[in-house]
Formats: structure tokens, sequence, C-alpha cells
């Protein structure tokens, strides 16, 4: 407890805290803190990660703090009640305590929270809370004690921290070249321009501790000389450019932002927000650098590499949302700290986006080395339902699938890449046995082929013409020579495109080829979809044992395709049948099969 | 890609009327500062809620650059709309999570109950049906947004009650 003896209730107000309805939830406990029937104080933060559990309510009293889950309107009041009327927490409904143990500690213990040390735990708006918890503490010590430019990049140089949006470049040598360019005007960027589906911790860290990645932008434009800082922020992310914007008036009004940061003679530093436009390929350098000189967003040959030629052809550094919130903590603990989490290659912590079928979806930080099965089962509590667990896609649409038989692998670029896919930002889809991978590769194809700016011919026709094979194959007009179609596609895709975006598009398509070859198999030669996704290849039977004759699917079938009166067992005349599933959906009685 | 065409006489006809006033301040705002023309059609869209093919022109000559230039740059990103749209967009998410938990049955039902494709916008200027990438609540899959709620964790027949009250209260406020 840091300040006063007053119970503080804070509730999580991320975007997803706010989707579950988080908002109401504060309202109810506006009311009841204005009824004076309990003497709290009301605070907010932003996402704890836990965003299975959303709505989150922390209560923090002379006991400790607990967090409560599920916290909706219709009940928060209730637990909240009864926890100040009993002076004990409402057992059944915390999912962490800090003095007692509770149902979801797995998913805090196994964590290493670094990038999102403060998200959840500071109100984002206010950079007082910010400060309490070493905000802008790194930079005034290199300020203060004038710690040379060079000796900074060696600290980022010795973590070890390589660039967290995906590609993975060590982030002191990008900081050493744009050092190196002895131009007068130089470029900070923070690429928050988070595309991928299936990953959201930029928007977490943005939302939840913006301080920490202005400071970050504010050592690295110290270490390389830079005057002004831009961040990309996407437009789909409302609330992370309001909260940016807030703590960017705060930082200047207290001095570290502005013309001599904190009182320095020799060192000023400005950050803006820039909002995308909606354009995934933004997400690659050149493109988002094009896409801030107010041009379409396609990407540029390299080299030159902005280190040497960037935004308005001036030396630039750019590094993700993530690798900037990493920053500060490097510098205030040491390099040696944070080598210390990791393999040897890949050093420090990263954050994952786990989602899809797993009952514990949420933003979770884990040390590099963990494997795929640990995050699944210890943080992620295991599949839903307890079904099957099949494969992850990591890494988004420049991704690939992992198969169940390699959970073993452990997350760090290199492991991660000798399977074919990569880290990317960090997004984990979990999919169990009912996500058939021809359709999860057709879905990845559309993205890109939607997104594909259209500058490189491979990437622009190639992934169309790949996307239609794919449509042909869910349709079970598959071709024998398809899966060889496919191959020669993706090889010359990947060889012939200017930008990361094309040179990966082929990825999810490669690796459910080597991991899933036979479900390709079994549209093209059975017509068959083994998960039961793709529609026109599914049969449609009645079990003549289970149908009562209800006449409910008849009645429900948009084809008439089911003939049979009441009490009489139903049949589906296969002509008719347009595989809808309507009667599967409506059959009470499990009687229809599907194959 | 994304190819977006304008169909001029209909633009013509609808967009004669737009009152181009207000775009003056955004013009003073950004004058003479590089890169500003994506901020512009920002500022364009947030007044009018798509850009008025009118706009195009007097951007042109404010900032001098070429209409054509213009137009690549408000077709290229995604957020940008050459037409009106109804009062209510409905934002189905399509991002990988939601996928994966069947985000399409959730369009198929809205396509039903609106009676529209997606992208179009029903004949009363009610709903605009959109598929959008993630909208970043993945563990609520698969979920929509209309203004600014989302509904979360939803099926076909869900997302179509929504709908279908969501016009009853509206006959309400009628």
């Amino acid at each position: 407890m840091e300040t006063s003896m007053k119970p503080r209730i804070i509730v999580g107000l991320g975007s997803c805290g706010i989707a579950a309805g988080a908002a109401k939830t504060f309202d109810k406990l506006l009311m009841l803190s204005y009824s004076g029937k309990y003497d709290f104080v009301l605070s907010k933060t932003s996402c704890i990660g836990m965003c299975y559990k959303e709505p989150l309510v922390e209560v923090q009293d002379k006991s400790g703090s607990v967090i409560y889950g599920d916290m909706t309107e219709d009940k928060v009041i209730a637990v909240i009640e009864e926890h100040f009327s009993t002076d004990k927490f409402v057992e059944k409904m915390a999912v962490h305590a800090s003095y007692s143990e509770a149902s979801e500690d797995a998913y805090f213990n196994g964590q290493v929270k670094i990038a999102l040390r403060n998200c959840g735990y500071i109100d984002p708006e206010s950079i007082e809370e910010a400060e309490t918890k070493d905000a802008y503490k790194a930079i005034r010590n290199i300020l203060e004690n004038d710690i040379k430019q060079l000796d900074v990049i060696q600290t980022m140089l010795d973590s070890g921290l390589r660039g967290r949006g995906g590609g993975g470049f060590p982030t002191g040598m990008k900081w050493k070249f744009a050092f190196q360019n002895e131009n007068k005007q130089k470029y900070i960027i923070c690429n928050a321009d988070e595309g991928d589906p299936g990953a959201f911790m930029d928007r977490s860290l943005l939302e939840g501790d913006p301080h920490a990645v202005l400071e970050g932008m504010i050592i690295g434009g110290y270490a390389v000389g830079a005057s002004t800082g831009i961040i990309y922020c996407r437009a789909e992310y409302p609330l992370a450019i309001k909260r940016l914007n807030i703590a960017i008036k705060q930082a200047q009004e207290k001095g570290y932002l502005g013309a001599k940061v904190m009182g320095n003679d020799h060192f000023s530093f400005d950050i803006y927000v820039k909002e995308g436009a909606g354009a995934f390929v933004c997400g690659e350098e050149t493109a988002l650098i094009a896409s801030i000189e107010g041009e379409r967003g396609m990407p540029r040959k390299r080299p030159p590499f902005p280190a040497v030629s960037g935004l308005w052809k001036k030396p630039t550094n750019i590094n993700n949302v993530e690798t900037w919130g990493n920053v500060p903590w490097i510098m205030n603990h040491g390099a040696a700290a944070y080598s210390a989490y990791g393999t040897e290659k890949s050093k420090g912590t990263k954050v994952f986006a786990i989602t899809g079928k797993i009952k514990h979806g949420g933003l979770v930080e884990v040390p590099m080395g963990i494997t795929i099965n640990d995050i699944i089962y210890k943080l992620g509590g295991g599949i839903q339902n307890d079904k099957k667990f099949k494969a992850v896609q990591l890494g988004g649409p420049s991704g690939g699938c992992i198969p169940a038989e390699l959970g073993h692998t452990i997350v760090d670029y290199d492991s991660v890449n000798a399977t074919g896919a990569i880290m990317g930002s960090g997004g984990m889809v979990v999919m169990d046995e009912t996500t058939c991978m021809i359709d999860l590769a057709k879905f990845f194809l559309h993205f890109t082929q939607d997104e594909s700016c259209g500058k490189c011919t491979f990437c622009r026709i190639g992934t169309k013409r790949m996307l239609e094979i794919l449509e042909r194959i869910t349709e079970g007009k598959g071709e024998p020579t398809d899966i060889e179609k496919l191959e020669t596609l993706a090889f010359q895709i990947k060889n012939n495109s200017l930008c990361g975006l094309g040179q990966t598009a082929p990825n999810p398509v490669l690796t459910t080829l080597k991991y899933f070859r036979n479900e390709y198999e079994a549209h093209i030669f059975n017509k068959k979809c083994p998960a039961k996704v793709c529609k026109p290849l599914l049969t449609y039977t009645i079990d003549t044992e289970k149908c009562t004759g209800c006449t409910v699917c008849g009645k429900k079938c948009p084809s008439s395709a089911i003939e049979g009166g009441r009490k009489t067992v139903h049949s589906i005349h296969q002509n008719l049948c347009i595989q809808c599933g309507e009667c599967f959906n409506v059959c009470k009685f499990d009687a229809v099969l599907v194959e | 890609m994304r190819i977006q065409r304008f169909q001029v006489e209909k633009i013509k006809q609808e967009q004669k009327q737009v009152d181009l006033g207000p775009l003056e301040h955004l013009f003073e705002k950004y004058r003479g500062k590089s890169g500003n023309l994506i901020p512009l059609l920002q500022g364009t869209q947030h007044l009018y809620g798509f850009i008025p093919a009118p706009a195009f022109e007097l951007i042109s000559k404010e900032t001098g650059i070429e209409i054509a230039d213009i137009y690549g740059v408000a077709t290229f990103y995604a957020q940008f709309r050459l037409n009106p749209v109804g009062k209510n967009i409905i934002k189905v998410c399509h991002g990988t999570a939601c996928h994966v938990q069947n985000a399409n049955s959730i369009t198929d039902a809205m396509k039903d109950e609106l009676e529209v494709k997606d992208g179009e916008t029903t004949p009363d200027g009610l709903f605009t049906l959109e598929s959008v990438a993630c909208l970043g609540c993945c563990s609520l899959a698969p979920v929509m947004m209309i203004g600014e709620n989302t509904f979360a964790k939803l099926t076909g027949k869900l997302a179509s009650k929504v709908i279908r009250e969501m016009k009853v209260n509206m006959d309400k406020e009628i």
C-alpha cells in the first residue's frame, strides 16, 4: 500500500475490458462510492493481460490486494459489498490474491513482466503514478550523470535485446548505425502499426503504460542524436492514441520532452503521434516512412536502410512499441539483469497474445526459452472444452503453424524459425481438431492478398493465384497438381518480392503443407474435410436410431431436402442438400451426422 | 489490392450540395507542413463521414498536389471512404482469433438480416456492414462493433438479435 490506508478499488479499463463491459462496471462502482456506504478510492488502470476473466476489478486494502474476475455490472456490487462487510475476500470470484492462493495463480506465476511491468498496475493517464514506478528515472540518470551516447548504445548491445516487431534485429546495432551517421537531423520512429490479426500486445502496452514507450524513445533519441520522435499508431486504436497524447502533454509539462530535456543544454527532443490510415503493409519500415511522408504506403528498396536514409531522406531509427518499452527497464537494471533471462541468442522476455481455442486467452510475458506446451497448458490452462490440441499459429499472416507434435519447441527467434514459422510480433493463435488447416491457410492468404500494396508482381498476382487454388481445394474442386503448383508459386513469391509482406506471405501455406499435407490430400483426392469445416465437402445424413421424427430439421431446411413426417424417421436427399448445416444445428437428439 | 472505383455520375449527383466551408480550418492547421495529405484526408472524413468528391478538388487546389495523387492515396488506405455511410457502421471482426471461432457465420447472419452485401449500406441508410481486420479483443472472439459498442462471444443468432433490437429501439425513438 503506497498511499493512504483507504481501500482502493481499481477497474481494468483497457480496450478488451471495455469490450467486456468494464465501463459499466466502473459506473456502478462510482455510484457506490457516491452513496457513501463504504469509504474507498476508485481508480482505473489498463489491461493486466487476463482477458478471459474481463472485466477485472482489483481491491487493495490493509490485507493486501485481490483481483476479482468476471466483474460485470450485475455482479460487481454484491462482491464488493461482501468483501467490505465481511472484511474477507470473496474466494469464489477471486482470480489472484497477494495473501492467499487463488484460482488463477498459474497464469500469473509463469510470467516475468518487464515490458508490461506497469500495465494493469498504474493509472495510464497519471504521470505521477508512472513516476512512482520509476518512469523517467533512466533518462534522468543518463542526463544527470552525463552518460555518453556510446555507453547507452553499448548497454543495449550487451542486453541482447532484439527487435520485438518480428524481425529480431539487435536493437543496439540499429542504434549504432543511426548514431554513426553524421547528418545533423535524425529521426526516431515508434512503429505502433500493429496489424497482425491476433496480436494486441502493442495496443495493451500503449494503453497501459504509455510513459514507458515515451521514455524508451527519449533514451533512443539521446543515444542516436535525434531531436524528433514520431509514433505511427494505427487508427483502429483510438484509446491508445488518446492516452499517448495525454502522456506526451504531461511529459512536456514536466520537462521530459521539449527544448532542453530536463534542463540539459545539449539535448532537445519532442514526440508526436501520427495516425495510420489502415494498411497492413505500413508495418514494414520503409512503407511506414512513405506513409508518414503522406504518400501511398508502398515499400522502398533497401539499401539504403532507414539508418542511412529514412524519413525525409534523413537517418531514421525505427523500433517497435514493445522494444521501446523494454529500454528504460534495461537502463535502470543493467544489461546483465535483462540478459539473465532467455536463451543464448534470444535474451529477455517476450509478450505473447494467446487467443483462439484456449481456455485462458490473454496477454502473457514470458522469458524466452519457455516451451510452447508450457505456454498453452501451464499459463493458458489448456484447450477449450478439453478438445485435442492440433497446432498453434505464430507470427500472424507472415508466420506459420507449429503442430502439436512440436509443442516442445522452445520459444526463441532461431528455434521458431527452424520450424518454418516466425516469432513475429507474438500473436499465438491456438487451434484444436475442429480447425481446418487449409481453411486457415486460405484465411491468411486472403488477408495478405487483400493487403498487398501491388508494387511487386509476384506478391500482387502470385498470392491471388495461390488463393484461387486454395479456394478451389476447399470447394472440393482441387486438382491433383494443386499441391505442386502451390509450392512453385510460394517459392517464386518468396524470392521475388521486395518487402517482408510478400517474402513471408506464402509461409502459412508452406508450413501447413509441411505438417498437414495429409489434410490437403484428403481435400483434393478424397474430397473430405477432416476437420468438418469446408462445407461443400460435407455430407449430412440422419441417424435412423436416434431420429425421433420431430420434424424440426425439415421445417428449417432451406432447400426442402429433408423428407419425413411426424414420428417417422427422416432422410436427407443428397442431391437437394446445400450443406448449410442448419439441420445439424437444430437437431436436439444428435441425430444428424456429418462426414 | 485495394481498388475502389468512383461512380462519377452518381457521386456528382449526390454530392453537389456539400458545404466545403468547414475544411478551411483544416487547411490552416496543416498549411505548409510536409506530409500533410493523410491528416487532411482524415480530417475531411472526420467532418463528413466520408470524403466528398468536391473536397478532392479543393484539397488539390490548396496543397498543389495532383488530384490523381490524392485519389491514389485515398484509395490505398482502407480507412478512407468515398461514399456516404449508414448511420450505424457494423464492423464484424475477421481477425485470426475470430476466424477460428467462426466469424464467417456472423457476417453471413448480418447479410441475411440486413439484406446487403459486405461493404454495402442498407437502402434506408441505417446500417453499413463491414468486415474488418482485428479489433484487438481476441479473447472475446467472435466480436463485432457497432459504433462504440462491442458485442462479444457472438453467434449468428445473437448477432441478428442485436440488430433486431436496435431496429426496435430506433422505431421507438421516431
